[in-house]
């Protein structure tokens, strides 16, 4: 099955996988650490509902949804603390009414929009040139922002009142990371979709998290996890339509690969007794 | 004449339609070591974070070293009652201790000044050889303590501290209030406490906190202070030296 790595598409399509890696390890550890999981799944539905303008209004589908998870992620951070409902009903909120969007727009969008799945549930295959460059160059702001910040990204996670006592503006240090998930969910639309993008900036760091300790590893082994995922996942869907006649598409496989490595991870840590949060002191 | 520490001028403040704090009137000198008692739900935490311009009165002025308390930020260290920690977070006992230098990084990186500065808070609270302990290792007494430091490592000339001694055990206790008493000759420090009894003889001032403030200059309580802030008559024990406070149900 290694035969596909010398294919010039197949090498476009891992290219655009391990770019969406690098952006899942480095934010997803941070949404992880935060625990922040179900907002930047309602920010990945949120996007929906700008792939719908873009259908509409005909502008490419990938900029709309950007622009929707951008909006998403400061209408969450800035309300949390502005209006008297719980972050999981704001996340609910934007969450919804990004999908109720998308379909209300999809709906007035003239003529027929064929590759509507390919936005929901990812189509790595048919992944164009232009949409890796756009990968390349939100990889390029997340680590240049990662490694101006990463203290006071670190330290406003950690412990946001302490951070602004000590004169960090935690409440914007929280939305640039906000903004800096919703990019990330961005390189990963076209890897698993709006509706799985949430698995790959969880699933790798939760798997990370036994054998590191420091936030700096977690992300390195976060974007390792994803990036053999996406590689393996890739490489099953290749030799199940070669050899068995199954067309199954890379997305699935990447997050199932993932979870097994979660689980393998997590099983291999608790019979260690090393690591994680086994480890606790009583 | 410098400014003071703090000051507070009648310093009203609800939460939740509750009234926390009413008019609180309160000075702190550069030198000054204060000991702030009260019940539960007195308000102690509130005093503190209004210092620290966490929360903001709804009546009254605040000044921190003759600013805001937002501007004085640089200068005023901070030792939370508790706060939501995770113990999953990865992380070591230095670079949480680092984050008592994140206001003052330079380009977001950690100078050699910075960990030097760092490492030392930690031998402070003597926990030196402690540094690259996972932070989810250690045990309730030991992160008390990686919080003092962190709030050391603010370098602050004034340090609130918000019952820093509650989950210690006796042997750290004492060494712990023997560290506040040297760092009270270098600061200004001011002690939150909801227990009497745990008040040192090196405080210097103190004053007691329920809504309304009670304060005394000098360290000796009077049964009438306690009783306007306790609501309830209290018995001072062994008032001079080693100057031991004990409720009345504790003896007769």
């Amino acid at each position: 099955m290694l035969e596909a790595l010398t294919e010039p598409f197949f090498q476009r399509v891992l290219l655009a996988g391990l770019l969406a890696s690098v952006a899942a390890g480095v934010i997803g550890t941070y949404v992880v650490v935060r625990r922040i999981a179900s907002l930047a799944g309602g920010l990945s539905h949120a996007a929906f509902g700008g792939v719908g303008l873009g259908y509409w209004a005909g502008f490419p589908p990938i900029a709309g949804a950007a622009g929707f998870a951008l909006v998403a992620s400061l209408v969450v951070g800035l309300a949390e603390r502005r209006v008297r409902s719980g972050l999981d009903t704001l996340v609910a909120l934007v969450w919804s009414v990004g999908m109720a969007l998308g379909i209300v727009f999809v709906a007035l969008a003239p003529g027929y929009t064929p590759d509507l799945t390919s936005y929901l549930f990812g189509s790595l295959l048919f992944v164009p040139w232009e949409y890796v460059a756009v990968a390349a160059a939100v990889d390029a702001v997340i680590v240049a922002a990662v490694l101006r910040y990463h203290r006071v990204f670190e330290a406003v996670c950690f412990d946001e009142e302490f951070a602004e006592v000590a004169g960090v503006p935690a409440e914007r240090v929280f939305l640039g990371l906000l903004a800096l998930a919703a990019l990330a969910i961005v390189t990963l639309i076209r890897v698993v979709g709006v509706i799985l993008a949430i698995a790959l900036l969880t699933i790798p760091p939760a798997a990370a998290r036994p054998w590191v300790s420091s936030l700096g590893a977690m992300m390195a082994a976060s974007t390792a996890i994803c990036a053999a995922s996406t590689l393996g996942g890739l490489l099953l869907s290749w030799s199940l339509a070669e050899h068995a006649g199954l067309s199954i598409p890379p997305g699935p496989l990447i997050i199932l690969l993932a979870a097994a490595g979660y689980a393998a991870s997590h099983v291999v840590a608790a019979l260690r007794g090393s690591g994680g949060p086994a480890s606790r002191p009583s | 004449m410098s400014a003071p520490a703090a000051e507070l001028q009648n310093v009203s403040l609800r939460l939740g339609g509750i009234s926390v704090l009413e008019e609180v009137s309160l000075r702190i000198e550069a030198g000054d070591y204060l000991a702030l008692l009260g019940p539960n739900g007195g308000g102690k935490s509130t005093l503190l974070k209004v210092l620290l311009g966490l929360l903001t009165p709804d009546e009254g002025s605040v000044r921190v070293f003759g600013q805001s308390p937002r501007a004085a930020r640089g200068r005023v260290g901070y030792v939370p009652q508790s706060f939501r920690f995770d113990r999953d977070f990865p992380i070591r006992v230095l670079d949480v201790v680092l984050m008592g230098r994140v206001g003052k990084l330079k380009r977001g990186t950690v100078a050699d000044a910075d960990r030097e500065i760092a490492r030392a808070a930690l031998a402070r609270v003597e926990m030196a050889e402690l540094g690259t302990r996972p932070i989810g290792a250690l045990s309730g007494g030991q992160l008390q303590r990686v919080w003092i430091a962190r709030a050391l490592a603010q370098q602050p000339e004034l340090l609130l501290l918000d019952e820093p001694t509650s989950s210690l055990d006796e042997r750290v206790e004492r060494s712990v209030w023997e560290l506040f008493a040297e760092l009270s000759q270098e600061m200004a420090v001011v002690v939150v406490s909801h227990d009497i009894g745990a008040i040192s003889r090196h405080v210097r001032g103190v004053a007691c906190l329920n809504r309304r403030l009670h304060s005394h200059p000098t360290r000796e309580l009077t049964s009438e202070m306690l009783e306007a802030t306790y609501g309830c008559p209290v018995d001072l024990l062994a008032h001079g030296h080693p100057h031991r406070v004990l409720h009345a149900h504790d003896e007769s």
